[in-house]
């Protein structure tokens, strides 16, 4: 058996566990988020991962970004491989060494591999799934997902004459996953370290399966300026479009509180180049308007004010 | 290039792509105002600025592609984003 070596440069300066020379674009909230989770996770993890944007920016075969025991299958089995690495851990009396990660991007969790994820959750696997939300498909060029805002512009919601972008709301994952009756839901962001830090190392020490969602911007689908994504995850906050809580065992017991007075969903569209039609002509009000609401229904539905 | 069993690549081979070539925009470190807060570190995509000692840190220029995040979110505005100029 031959292996293929790629050596890197000797002297290296960056100590993370998702190591440097990744190709993510400038300024990419979901490298960030990765990075972040490793970081809290620590070493002795194994870490699975469905197709997409982190997978191909971080495994440029035959290189890889990972520090730590990695396994790409396929876009929708993400959390089956995760599974499988569990029971066996399990099987050879080894789960105490290692804990799993599974991860996916919104695509790979919401859509693609919802099957999957509801038949680990449903298993019991002591997993934790952790959805990377950039609220499209971005590695294939910026296709919606079910994650993907309610008049978003994406490749497939355009918008025109008839259209104002994504007619559909973003899919309640956080509940589906709760449904399921596991002990853990959480939703974190980019913008908040410490509590992606706090999360993960929360997550990973109650047995059984596990669900945290992450909003990471992504400037290229978003078409926002790359040195605003921490400014643009920490407004979908600030709005109440993106409420940030902890749900064990089915109910609420932490939730990341919204200033007052609330900022105007507006603060947080106007940066995005996939929210500019809703600006370009006065019917675009009523649209904001509408996404005022959600926020709203959100910041009530979660008690975040 | 041949592939091994299970094509196996071996961990955080990826340092030998010095993405610092993509860079626009170059962030410097005046090291002056610094509050040793250490969002750049935290902040960082690429995982690419270090500390060298309290209230000073460095970027590493071979991997740093320019987003400016860094400079964005120094609360004491130590860091100025440059045109780079090659």
């Amino acid at each position: 058996m031959t292996t293929t070596t790629v050596t890197g440069p000797k002297e290296q300066a960056c100590d993370t566990l998702l190591a440097a020379g990744h190709t993510a674009c400038t300024g990419c909230g979901e490298a960030l988020a990765a990075k972040l989770v490793l970081g809290a996770a620590g070493r002795d993890i194994i870490v699975t991962d469905a197709t997409g944007c982190l997978e191909v920016f971080t495994t440029r075969f035959p290189q890889s970004s990972w520090e730590v025991p990695f396994i790409h299958s396929l876009f929708e089995n993400s959390a089956a491989v995760a599974s499988g690495v569990e029971a066996a851990l399990k099987a050879l009396g080894r789960q105490n060494e290692a804990k799993v990660i599974a991860q996916g991007g919104d695509g790979g969790t919401a859509d693609i591999g919802l099957q999957a994820l509801s038949g680990m959750l449903e298993r019991g696997h002591n997993v934790l799934y952790v959805c990377y939300d950039n609220e499209a498909y971005m590695n294939t060029g910026v296709q919606r997902s079910g994650l993907t805002p309610f008049d978003c512009m994406t490749t497939t919601s355009p918008y025109g004459e008839y259209s104002w972008g994504n007619k559909h709301n973003k899919k309640d994952m956080p509940g589906i996953a709760a449904a399921h009756g596991i002990p853990y839901v959480a939703t974190a962001s980019v913008a908040f370290p410490k509590d992606i830090e706090n999360k993960v190392k929360k997550a990973l020490t109650i047995p059984g399966p596990k669900y945290l969602q992450i909003h990471s911007p992504c400037p290229l689908g978003w078409r926002s300026n790359p040195h605003l994504t921490i400014k643009v995850a920490k407004l979908a906050i600030e709005t109440g479009l993106y409420p940030v809580f902890e749900m064990e065992n089915g109910k609420i017991t932490k939730v990341r509180k919204v200033k007052t007075p609330k900022t105007p969903v507006e603060e947080y569209l106007k940066i995005q180049g996939r929210f500019a039609h809703l600006f370009k002509s006065p019917k675009g009000q009523e649209e904001i308007q509408k996404i005022q609401e959600i926020a709203d229904r959100n910041i009530e539905k979660y008690g975040l004010a | 290039m041949r592939l091994d069993l299970g094509a196996i690549a071996k961990a955080g081979t990826s340092k030998a792509n010095q993405t610092g070539g993509w860079r626009n925009y170059k962030p410097i470190f005046h090291q002056e105002k610094c509050i040793g807060c250490g969002l750049c570190k935290i902040y960082c995509p690429e995982g690419c600025v270090t500390m060298i000692e309290k209230k000073k840190y460095t970027v590493d220029y071979t991997y740093c592609k320019g987003c400016g995040i860094c400079a964005e979110e120094c609360p004491s505005g130590d860091i100025e984003m440059f045109v780079e100029e090659k």
